[in-house]
């Protein structure tokens, strides 16, 4: 006992020069740059996690001042301790200590925008009543100074009770230095003298704190009686004498906002701002008609980014785990082992990497049109629009960025503060078509529309468009009878701050990008690669010994009768008959013919069963499934796939894949959620496994009907 | 007159609240009180949300929330 007792001790003092001393709480409005900040002052010492039973990230850093190390908390942005929103409320609970598994903070790193003082300082006056050692980083203080804008720094430190006050550019590094100076200062910094703005607001909380035998902080009980969440016993009455009639809210605002203008008026000058030809381009992007159509521009380039970009290198990726799947498989004996490396574990990765390219400029976009402050004008561009669907304009960006991917679609649907509204956005996305849906499409396409003109358009060009506007109706229906439905609630409030437009940072951007990536390899990157393993066991056992012994004794029968390349012609095809043989009797194939019955109104034999079966866990499996179930192999080329499709009977000689049956198969394909990981990262956003339920159980059941509406009228 | 009213470039100052509407107090916390001076700069194709300037910054409302603030126009250029 006492010997690791001591053991401990010797490994503390080792550690201790490199351990933070402080922790210390980074809060302020959103585009504030507080993030800017953060990652300047923290560089890669950083890490990111999530607040417990909560989808908020929690990023949390280290950084260097004078000798001593600090921990950094970066917290969500907020405009007031008076929470509004999931990311708000954990703020709070932060800077107020109470977040379990957070250090509760030794001090305040407010982070104000100069040009926005008006709003930042009314979150500072709230966090002087922490009575918490505090430092004001003032950011963009070139932009201030280029808009006309002087602030007296020591003025202001006056009025901030003695807070120490830095003004720095965060983008190009200065004034960091003597921010980090103010920093190691921090712990031993006397506290702020809150300002006595609302004298009766302290007495009722002094009131409050005599009768209460809890020990509480000033702004602990003085947030009780505004929010009106306490344990007290006069509670009520205290709140009855002080306010009225009058909403707490609004009159905290009111009280505060005197405060704030009061402290404006002496510290900041402000002169006409100089007008550069910038200016001027962006006042006319403001104006209504030119705003929506470069609204429309931007999202025509990201589309085209997220297609013709990633097109080429997703192709190499699938080359290239293919190629290595067949050279491992070459050196590998056949059996259970290779075949679980190069079908199942290579091809399970590769079926993970190949979204990367997409998901990658996806998010680039996104977060380049976030940090510019574009994102936030989309949003309020397209209000209108999805608010006669029964959304805000927030709903915007993850419905378009569904059309790459549901995955990073629904991840972005956190900037909907309404929990409604944003559940019936996770449930729209996943009908708009995704680029896994697009290689299914355009093989059943290319076999059977036949490639004729309609007027001057191209048929199988108009299908195509359908089924995109088949799934933009779909989800947007959904959204409607969801908000009339289960999600009915009271209109969502609607005020977006919109921020100025600003040079994106690339260290900014480039850290997002890494954070996103990471959380997507890590949420989604395992349940694909599960599933394609799952998947892969499903189709390879148990293996049979009869098509085995009949493969070996076909071999030797060409071999014996055949050479040249009539001979590797022959090889080939009984290999992947058996391969065929092979899955019919496999766990997929049983299931498919099982389940044959219930697929048969819709015009599907077992193969085509066993394929969707295949692909519910990843819709993109298909095309590999029908593939092997065909005889032709698991990489053969469409065409090939498509002319054995064309060929292929029913016992009786007709044709399986008629055009009714072609168009019911697509609209199952348009409508269905074949994607365990847009399940997984439903579950995780709305933390409960009722949604993903619900979703996967909705969208199959429109797919099914669909297909048998269109394969029952088309062939009656 | 409201603020939902004011001509595009028209500055005025908030002179009354209608505070019952939550969505009302939470624009009072983003600083839309009495004596705020606030100016309409844009808005939205169809005219609805509007776009205001406050102190510096930007926001957008929805006319139906835009319609519980009562203003007194600047006269313009002031």
């Amino acid at each position: 006992m006492a010997k690791s007792s001591v053991s401990r001790v010797s490994v503390d003092q080792i550690t201790a020069s490199r351990r933070p001393t402080a922790s210390i709480a980074v809060v302020g409005n959103p585009n504030s740059g507080k993030s800017t900040l953060f990652n300047r002052l923290t560089g890669l010492r950083q890490r990111t996690a999530n607040y417990p039973g909560a989808t908020v990230e929690k990023h949390v850093g280290t950084a260097n001042v004078g000798k001593t190390v600090l921990e950094l908390i970066d917290l969500p942005g907020t405009f007031s301790l008076s929470a509004n929103s999931m990311e708000e409320r954990i703020a709070v609970d932060v800077v107020l200590g109470r977040m379990p598994g957070t250090n509760p903070p030794a001090g305040i790193l407010a982070v104000v925008d100069m040009t926005n003082l008006y709003q930042g300082l009314y979150l500072v006056q709230q966090l002087m009543e922490l009575e918490l050692p505090m430092v004001v980083a003032l950011t963009m203080s070139d932009a201030a100074t280029l808009g006309g804008l002087r602030v007296d720094v020591d003025a202001l430190r006056a009025r901030l009770g003695g807070a120490l006050v830095c003004p720095v550019v965060a983008t190009t590094g200065l004034g960091i230095p003597a921010l980090r100076e103010a920093l190691a200062e921090l712990p031993e910094l006397p506290n702020p003298e809150p300002p006595n703005f609302w004298p009766e607001l302290s007495e009722a909380a002094e009131s409050l704190a005599s009768e209460s035998e809890q020990s509480l902080r000033r702004i602990e009980i003085e947030r009780a009686i505004i929010d009106g969440n306490g344990d007290f016993e006069n509670l009520d009455e205290v709140r009855r004498e002080l306010f009225g009639d009058e909403p707490p809210l609004a009159k905290e605002a009111r009280y505060r906002y005197r405060w704030v203008r009061e402290v404006l008026d002496e510290v900041q000058q402000k002169s006409p701002a100089l007008k550069t030809w910038s200016s001027h381009i962006i006042a006319w992007l403001n104006r209504p008609v030119p705003g929506t159509i470069g609204l429309f521009v931007v999202m025509a380039i990201v589309f085209q980014a997220v297609f013709a970009w990633a097109t080429p290198i997703m192709d190499a990726i699938d080359a290239g785990s293919a190629a290595l799947g067949s050279f491992v498989a070459a050196r590998l004996p056949d059996g259970a082992f290779s075949s679980l490396l190069s079908d199942g574990v290579i091809a399970g990765v590769g079926s993970v990497i190949v979204f990367l390219p997409q998901i990658m400029i996806l998010f680039l976009f996104i977060i380049l049109l976030e940090d510019s402050g574009y994102l936030a004008r989309a949003a309020y561009l397209m209000d209108r629009v999805m608010r006669s669907v029964g959304l805000s304009g927030q709903s915007i960006i993850p419905m378009i960025s569904s059309f790459a991917c549901a995955v990073p679609g629904i991840m972005a649907t956190r900037v909907i503060p309404n929990r409604r509204d944003r559940i019936a956005t996770m449930l729209a996305a996943p009908f708009m078509t995704c680029s896994a849906r697009l290689p299914v499409y355009a093989l059943l396409i290319a076999a059977f529309v036949p490639a004729q003109s309609v007027g001057w358009l191209n048929l199988q060009g108009l299908v195509l468009l359908g089924l995109y506007v088949l799934g933009i109706v779909a989800g947007i229906l959904t959204a409607l009878l969801l908000k009339v439905t289960a999600l009915r609630g009271p209109k969502p409030p609607f005020a977006l701050m919109l921020p100025e437009f600003r040079k994106p940072n690339w260290r900014t951007v480039s850290m997002q990008l890494l954070g996103r990536v990471r959380i997507f390899l890590r949420r989604a990157g395992t349940v694909i690669f599960t599933v394609a393993v799952i998947v892969w066991a499903l189709a390879y056992y148990p293996r049979s010994d009869t098509v085995a012994s009949k493969l070996v004794e076909q071999q030797s029968v060409a071999e014996a009768s055949l050479v040249g390349a009539a001979l590797d012609e022959k090889l080939q095809q009984i290999e992947h008959q058996a391969s065929a043989d092979q899955l019919a009797q496999s766990w997929l194939g049983r299931a498919g013919q099982v389940v044959e019955p219930v697929f048969k109104p819709l015009g599907w034999d077992w193969k085509i069963s066993a394929a969707v079966i295949a692909g519910f866990p990843a819709r993109e499996v298909v095309i590999a499934v029908l593939g092997t179930v065909y005889a032709v192999g698991d990489e053969a080329d469409d065409v090939r796939l498509a002319q054995r499709l064309k060929s292929a009977t029913w016992p009786d000689g007709s044709a399986v894949f008629t055009l009714p049956m072609v168009f019911g198969l697509l609209i199952f394909y348009a409508c269905c959620l074949q994607c365990a990981a847009t399940l997984a990262v439903i579950q995780r956003e709305t933390n409960s496994w009722r949604w993903p339920v619900f979703a996967w159980v909705y969208m199959s059941t429109i797919g099914y009907v669909g297909a048998l509406l269109v394969f029952q009228l088309g062939s009656g | 007159m409201t603020l939902e009213s004011l001509q595009r470039g028209q500055k005025g100052v908030i002179r009354a609240i209608d505070t019952s509407d939550p969505m009302v107090q939470r624009l009072m916390v983003l600083g839309l009180v009495e004596g705020a001076e606030i100016e309409h700069s844009s808005s939205a194709i169809g005219g609805d949300p509007l776009e205001f300037r406050l102190f510096g910054s930007a926001i957008s409302l929805r006319k139906e929330h835009a319609r519980h603030f009562t203003v007194s126009p600047l006269p313009n250029g002031g």
